[in-house]
């Protein structure tokens, strides 16, 4: 086998079992580099979030979130630092109780008599691994930012239902009965996913505006409830149920609706479950459309929040931070049991 | 037997919740015959397309034509082409400073080159990296997942986490410290923040892409490469010879829809560089927009919709060419 | 009660007419067998009759209430598909609830009626199971069991046998036969296998392209096929035809030259032929008598034993249309060799080949019942 480092050669060859050659090494090389590169700054964030206040500006930062030790000493009324401190090649511990421009006031903490002046080049910090829990307990009960929460739960949740059923029944209609401008209709719904949102988010907002729902949650669920992605993605789904099944519900004096929610709903089970997933994902990650359309602060989901936060506390990373961590860890664990469906779900529309 | 009689018990509830749903359904059905149960069916879905996609439409070129504050178009007065004149009025097109609407023009240069080095960028790299999950290589559901974590992420989140990465005290500087290098605030700088805002493009998108591109080599059937192994081809002849030309229909695909997802750019840019920063230089066309009608209380929503309108026909070309070539890919 | 009446029906798929000015009066309690080639509308016939499809012109009556507008419930038939059509999604249990269910019956009413169902067809064990977890035998018994539980005016099955091997489709059709017998209840059965019609109608439908060939009991449609399509279609191997002319009429008989200087005798109405016609005479394979000088000459190819019964492939001297007969037993004759054919007279149908029709027959004869092929 040659050892070429041909670049060509490095991605068309597949791998032969029992034989490692420079084109293997490359291709671990970039799927891992890209590892890390997707992992690093994500675990980066995750690690800063449980820093505490003092420590998260600290430069060069620590990787592992940590605080300095702090302990009682006997005499002294708050919790003093600990720091190793070299004196003649002697390293101790030692507790300090000022500092003073380039010197240091430290005493014994286990021996406490008078403090003794030590140079600062000449300590450094005792610190064990913490996790500052304050930075995601504060949040939730000090700002808004249960608030947040609580609203773009309620838009997922309700959004989500809405979607499945408004655009089952649209799929139904499409897919399993031959009614006049059934082709047209399905064109024009299809069409508007040529109309992104951005093309039209100014009337967009003028007409939610005219229904009197701006700056209300309702006026994020309702316009986005009607999806051409969902109907396309569950009527091709329908189309391989058999007609037969229908007609066999017929003669078994079924109404039409009675059909849909008996026979056609359960059997479209998996389709709804990928388009709920998308819609969960798309709802809870929303930000130019509520950004638009939210304005009170009681209001706002939590995208728009934490855009918020970034403007008002923009040197207050830890509990930005924190709050980003919250938010990103129901994708995280959606992604993380359902990513099979996820990734079948979006190679089989080429959508999301 | 105790189960059996609760499951019909619960079976009971369901039933009579179901009957009062049904009835006024059912209702329809008997008074208008099952042939017209389709249209009931489709109300709902039409009703919210027509009012808040086609409706919006309609008022979008509207308000193209209309100027003044107000928010009804109605009470706006008719002004003909005279915003469009306005967005377009310019000595030289290349220097946005000559324009009338120098921010207008600023956006749309700053959108181009994003789109030219995102497009390019993430094309490469969703191309590599599917090629080589496509060599059935160990793990590979492992690293699809993983590259595919960003894409479900919001745009908001991942604007934030690389603004901290980006930090002054961030990841980036600590480590090009350990080398030496002074430390960057790379978000405040012109050259930088552009190229982070393309990287971070490419970061959050590119799983995406890889997906679809390893769905289209996956389907290119076996017994090809087999046959070009036997007839000895070398492997930047079976490249170019077998793989991209069957993966071409898909490539362009990908190209198109990238560059329509590319032209919007706005969330996660929008947080990563605090609204466009430094100055203008990562000011886009969807921002643009968002700053003419709701940015500021000025409410230029003729301006906006004059250029959203002009966006909205680059975005329709771009459509129709991607819907023709996923026809003729069907075909 | 389940008397059915067609009259003039048409149906058209937009510019595409598939069945035409049917008329067709099936008597309560019957049994009647739809069958015609692929695409010849049989499906379409019943799925009208089941009110799953409009009708573009006629009528339809079902025990004496027009209903043209009535949807399939209305109309009280059951349909069993030929894909079974059972709900994947639900137990056997629920599949034959849930016609009752919609028809809001009570729920002991429901349990009642499932368990008869279910033990004249001896699915009680799978009651629970979803129909994957079941065999195609068993899937098509539950099929039928949701028909019966409704307890219908009429039965539709659409080539319900299709999807079952060869031992299972026996099976099931004698089971279906002595579900009739037991119900009671007019069935009509859609099929393009002849062996099915044959055995089990107490009627016989022949359907060709969108019309009605011929309507009558097996053995009608057996031995006096109206046409040659009927002809044709029934009977295994099909029936053989010989050209030739008509050369003498006498009283009751008719005088068929077939070339070979030997006329046959056709028991044919004198007033139906005229000399000098062109006629095509067909006759099955089991209706020659073999010879071992006189009549038609017959070069065998090869044959095939059965054990019981032999089938003779060759062909008349000189012609190239392969002839078929059939002789009980063991029969093994050379290939190559030359048999003498003699068909049976009164076994011989002849058709205008210009109208396809049989030419008519002179006064009937009270014939015994013959086994056949
Ligand atoms: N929904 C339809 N639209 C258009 N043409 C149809 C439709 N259904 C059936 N046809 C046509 O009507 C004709 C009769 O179809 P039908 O299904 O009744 O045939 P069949 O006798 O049941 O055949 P088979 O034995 O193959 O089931 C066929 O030519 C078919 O193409
Ligand atoms: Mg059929």
């Amino acid at each position: 086998m040659s050892t070429s480092l041909d670049p060509v050669a490095f991605l068309t060859r597949t791998r032969r079992p029992g034989r490692v050659g420079v084109t293997d090494i490359l291709s671990w090389l970039w799927l891992i580099g890209g590892t890390l590169a997707v992992l690093i700054p994500v675990a980066w964030a995750g690690l800063s979030s449980l820093k505490p206040e003092a420590e998260i500006t600290r430069f060069p930062p620590t990787l592992l979130p940590r605080a300095a030790v702090q302990k009682t000493v006997t005499g002294f009324e708050n919790p003093l630092s600990l720091w190793k401190v070299t004196v003649d090649g002697e390293t101790r511990e030692m507790a300090m109780v000022r500092r003073i421009g380039l010197k240091a006031q430290m005493v014994d903490p286990n021996e406490p008599g008078k403090p003794v002046s030590i140079d600062v080049k000449d300590i450094s910090p005792v610190q064990q691994l913490t996790a500052a829990t304050e930075n995601y307990t504060d949040p939730l009960t000090k700002f808004d930012f249960l608030t947040f929460l609580k609203n773009s739960v309620f838009v997922t949740f309700v959004a989500t239902i809405l979607t499945l059923i408004v655009n089952a029944l649209a799929a139904f209609a499409l897919s399993k009965y031959r009614f006049r401008g059934d082709k047209a209709i399905f064109v024009l719904i299809i069409s508007t996913l040529m109309i992104p949102l951005t093309v039209v988010m100014v009337p967009a907002y003028l007409v939610v505006v005219g229904v009197g729902l701006v700056d209300n949650l309702w006026g994020i669920i309702i316009p986005t409830i009607a999806s051409p992605t969902g109907v396309f993605l569950l009527r091709q789904y329908m189309l391989t149920i058999p007609d037969e099944l229908i007609e066999a519900a017929r003669v078994d004096a079924a109404s039409e609706f009675r059909i849909f929610w008996r026979i056609i709903l359960p059997l479209t089970a998996p389709a709804l479950a990928v388009l709920a997933i998308f819609s969960i994902l798309w709802r809870w990650n929303d930000f130019l459309w509520p950004l638009i359309v939210l304005s009170s602060r009681e209001n706002f989901t939590l995208q728009v929040g934490l855009n918020a936060f970034q403007g008002e506390f923009s040197v207050q990373w830890h509990y930005i931070l924190a709050m980003t961590f919250l938010s990103l860890l129901p994708v995280t664990i959606v992604f993380f049991f359902l990513q099979k469906y996820i990734t079948t779900g979006i190679a089989g529309t080429g959508m999301k | 037997m105790s189960t059996p009689r609760i499951a019909t018990l619960a079976d009971r509830t369901l039933d009579f919740v179901m009957r009062l749903v049904e009835a006024p359904i059912n209702g329809f059905e008997w008074l208008f015959g099952r042939k017209r149960m389709p249209y009931l069916f489709l109300a709902p879905n039409l009703v919210l397309f027509g009012i808040f996609t086609f409706l919006p439409i309609a008022i979008a070129v509207g308000y193209a034509f209309t100027g003044g504050t107000e928010l009804f178009v109605a009470d706006r007065p008719f002004v003909g082409f005279d915003n469009f004149r306005q967005l377009l009025a310019c000595e030289d097109y290349s220097s946005p400073g000559s324009c009338r609407e120098s921010l207008f023009w600023t956006a749309i240069w700053n959108t181009l080159w994003f789109v030219g080095f995102n497009v390019a960028a993430t094309l490469l790299v969703a191309l590599v990296t599917a090629l080589i999950l496509n060599r059935a290589i160990a793990a590979c559901g492992f690293f699809r997942a993983v590259f595919f974590y960003p894409v479900l992420l919001s745009p908001v989140v991942i604007g934030l986490i690389w603004k901290w990465f980006l930090d002054r005290n961030g990841l980036l500087n600590a480590f090009l410290q350990m080398l030496g290098v002074p430390p960057e605030i790379f978000l405040l700088d012109v050259g930088w923040s552009r190229f982070f805002v393309v990287v971070v493009s490419v970061w959050f998108h590119m799983g995406f892409y890889t997906l679809i591109l390893l769905a289209g080599l996956q389907a290119i059937p076996k017994d090809l490469y087999e046959a070009a192994a036997i007839d000895a081809a070398s492997p930047r002849r079976t490249l170019l010879r077998i793989t991209l030309p069957l993966l071409g229909p898909n490539l362009l695909v990908v190209l198109i829809l990238l560059m329509i997802r590319s032209v919007q750019i706005f969330d996660e840019a929008w947080v990563l560089t605090n609204g466009g920063g430094p100055g203008t230089a990562n000011s886009f066309i969807v921002q643009y927009i968002y700053q003419m009608a709701f940015g500021s209380d000025l409410r230029l929503f003729g301006l906006a919709s004059a250029a959203s309108v002009l966006m909205g026909v680059v975005l329709l070309i771009l459509t129709l060419i991607q819907l023709r070539l996923g026809r003729r890919m069907e075909s | 009660m389940g008397e059915l009446k067609l009259t003039g029906v048409n149906k058209a798929f937009g510019a595409l007419t598939v069945l035409h000015d049917i008329n067709l009066t099936i008597e309560d309690g019957k049994f009647v067998v739809f069958v015609g080639p692929s695409g010849c509308g049989k499906s379409t016939l019943l799925r009208i009759i089941a009110g799953l499809e409009d009708i573009s012109a006629g009528g339809i009556e079902i025990g004496g209430r027009d209903v043209g507008r009535f949807s399939p419930a209305e109309r009280r038939i059951a349909m069993v598909f030929q894909s079974y059509a059972l709900y994947p999604h639900m137990s056997v249990r629920k599949n034959l609830a849930f016609g009752l269910e919609n028809l809001k019956f009570k729920r002991s009413e429901i349990e009642a009626r499932i368990q008869e169902a279910a033990r004249m067809l001896a699915i009680e064990p799978y009651l629970d199971r979803k129909p994957r977890q079941l065999s195609g035998g068993q899937r098509q018994r539950v099929a039928i069991g949701r028909a019966i539980v409704r307890n219908p005016d009429i039965f539709l099955f659409d080539e319900p046998l299709s999807n079952l091997d060869a031992a299972l489709r026996v099976q099931t059709r004698a089971e279906i036969t002595r579900l009739h017998r037991e119900l009671k209840t007019t069935m009509i059965y859609v099929t393009h296998d002849q062996v099915e019609a044959m055995t089990m109608a107490d009627q016989i439908v022949v359907l060709n392209s969108g019309r009605i060939e011929q309507v009558g009991t097996p053995l009608e449609l057996f031995d006096n096929p109206r046409n040659l399509f009927v002809a044709g279609f029934l009977g295994s191997p099909r029936m053989n035809m010989l050209k030739g002319t008509v050369t003498a009429i006498e009283d009751g008989s008719v005088a068929i030259d077939v070339g070979y200087r030997i006329a046959l005798p056709a028991k044919l109405d004198p007033a139906g032929a005229r000399i000098g016609q062109p006629v095509l005479a067909g006759i099955r394979p089991a209706h020659f008598t073999l010879s071992q000088e006189e009549g038609l000459p017959f070069i065998v190819q090869y044959h095939e034993s059965l054990g019981t019964e032999t089938y003779v492939y060759g062909t008349l001297d000189g012609q190239s249309e392969q002839i078929i007969i059939h002789q009980a037993g063991h029969f093994a004759p050379k290939a190559g060799g030359r048999l003498f054919l003699m068909p049976m007279p009164e076994r011989l149908h002849v058709f205008d080949p210009d109208t396809g029709l049989a030419l008519p027959r002179a006064v009937e004869e009270p014939r015994r019942v013959h086994e056949h092929a």
